[in-house]
């Protein structure tokens, strides 16, 4: 078999085998519906209870504060627009920004169709939300910001504690997508005025199809999935219990873990980025240099396109991924390289590439290798090189 | 997603480069969408197509369409040429994913712009052969990093 270099971290992570060893009883012997009565459910309603324990203690908050959800989707779905129809009253104004994921602005501008009025707040050329046009975007209506922990594509980390600091100040919800940073970073909701957070399992070598929502007490949210009584009566359908199960197991991992993983990411990541940076003629980083995720890359290579170098790549067992237009299915390139002022035909040449401590030197040797061959044969073929070489 | 043909296309195109001194050179697409491609074509007193080169900035099915066509107009004369569509490049490739019909058009436009500007340079017209609309930003950045 040919060998798998794997750098889409931020896309999925690998489920960690003792992550399914933990949810492997759920499926054949503990399978009972946690809420029936019997005792043969005890164990479910156990691993459930123990789960909402653990991911409550890693983020300051308290158990029945954490929701569980199928995903980061519905956990963002959740939170805004669930708090913007029970606080239609107050106000219809959100603010977001101009960089979240699709499952936060695509709900806004859902809702947008639908009598809300949405400020998407731009950020600078690193991606930081801009803190002073978020402040001059608060009206009185405003009953909802919601901004993003860390961006997905350049891994930048937003001024959370700032923008909590800033919706405290002004009795405003506050809700950010933690998608990427959840186990990555330390989080505390009430050091930072934290309102909301979703978070997805599958980031942080934990199983697909299961994610949280916190919400904190005295938030007034109503159900989004309607049912039956689980969660709380907020959110209907039978617990995904080896999800659940899965997923407690991973915290305990991520948060036991965190500083060394981080250690090892960021030496991988900043040797990849120095060579890369180092050896490529025009080339640039994506992102701030120092404020991002520890296992993040993300490069602009100029007079290319990003999804054919995505494809060589493959060739090579090297997994990628690039906010070209062919590879989001759209006309335009990635909504966030735009945001961070990168011009069409330099954004179309993205390259994000996201590793694991799994990760070692000897791979990053090799990737770089293959990056510097195959991004000067993609130049070769290239007619903006051309046109770039003769007027040179 | 790509059919073998399109992989054996993109991964080994045919006909990359460029012709000093060529009989037709068209450019078509735009940096902005991600899509640019440029033909240059020989012709021989014959009207028939000796040689040809491309390069292309844009994705797998871009090169792909682009190194197929290159070959199907290969040693024919340039009327036979027109016949050669962004439909039989597409066929020739057993396909491409609907998203990326769009690059076999982008083929079949940048061989007519070649044709175009051969047919103008030598006073000749070219039956079913218009103008073609290129809408290639002659002025792209050039930020260097």
């Amino acid at each position: 078999m040919k060998q798998t270099i794997y750098l889409d971290n931020a896309a999925t992570t690998k489920t960690d085998p003792r992550v399914v060893e933990a949810m492997l009883p759920y499926f054949t012997e503990h399978y009972g519906n946690p809420s029936s009565v019997y005792e043969f459910s005890t164990p479910c309603k156990q691993v459930i209870s123990g789960a909402r324990e653990t991911i409550a203690k890693s983020l300051g908050a308290k158990p029945n504060e954490i929701y569980f959800t199928a995903g980061g989707t519905e956990s963002d779905n959740w939170a805004i627009k669930a708090t913007a129809e029970a606080y239609a009253d107050k106000g219809k104004h959100i603010i977001t920004s101009k960089i979240e994921h699709h499952a936060v602005l695509h709900t806004c501008e859902y809702l947008e169709k639908r009598g809300f009025e949405v400020t998407y707040v731009n950020v600078d050329e690193n991606g930081i939300v801009k803190l002073d046009e978020l402040k001059k975007a608060i009206r009185p209506d405003t009953v909802l910001i919601s901004i993003m922990f860390a961006n997905n594509e350049i891994g930048t980390i937003e001024p959370i504690k700032e923008i909590g600091q800033i919706a405290k100040d002004k009795g405003i919800l506050f809700h950010t997508d933690a998608v990427q940073a959840y186990g990555h970073v330390p989080i505390d909701v009430d050091d930072y005025n934290i309102d909301m957070l979703s978070s997805s399992a599958h980031k942080l070598n934990g199983p697909k199809g299961i994610g949280f929502l916190y919400i904190r007490t005295g938030v007034k949210m109503r159900s989004f999935i309607h049912g039956g009584a689980q969660e709380r009566k907020r959110r209907g359908g039978t617990e995904n219990v080896p999800g659940i199960a899965g997923y407690k197991k991973a915290v305990e991992l991520a948060m036991a873990s965190m500083e060394e993983r981080e250690k090892k990411e960021r030496k991988l990541r900043d040797y990849l980025i120095d060579r890369v940076i180092g050896e490529v003629p025009y080339v640039r980083l994506n992102g701030h240099r120092s404020q991002r995720l520890s296992n993040n890359a993300n490069f602009a290579f100029q007079f290319i396109e990003g999804e054919s170098l995505l494809i060589m790549l493959d060739g090579s067992g090297i997994c990628g991924s690039s906010g070209s237009a062919c590879t989001s299915g759209s006309l335009d390139p990635s909504h966030v390289l735009l945001a961070i002022g990168l011009p069409h035909e330099i954004a179309h040449g993205s390259l994000r590439l996201t590793v694991s401590p799994e990760n070692t030197r000897e791979e990053m040797d090799f990737v770089v290798d293959r990056i510097k061959e195959i991004v000067q044969r993609l130049r070769d073929m290239s007619p903006l090189y051309e046109d770039f070489i003769r007027r040179k | 997603m790509y059919t073998e043909k399109v992989m054996d296309h993109f991964q080994n195109p045919r006909n990359v480069g460029e012709i000093e001194n060529a009989s037709g050179t068209g450019t078509v697409g735009n940096a902005k969408c991600g899509d640019i491609m440029r033909i240059y074509l020989d012709i021989d007193e014959n009207q028939v197509i000796r040689d040809v080169k491309f390069k292309t900035f844009g994705c797998g099915a871009a090169v792909a369409t682009s190194s197929m066509a290159t070959e199907m107009v290969k040693g024919k004369t340039v009327q036979e040429a027109m016949e050669v569509t962004n439909k039989a490049v597409m066929e020739a490739l057993d396909g491409l994913p609907p998203v990326k019909v769009h690059c076999s058009l982008l083929a079949e436009e940048a061989i007519h712009a070649a044709l175009w500007d051969y047919a103008e340079k030598n006073g000749i017209t070219i039956e079913g052969l218009e103008k073609p609309k290129s809408d290639i930003s002659e002025h792209d950045e050039d930020e260097e990093y």
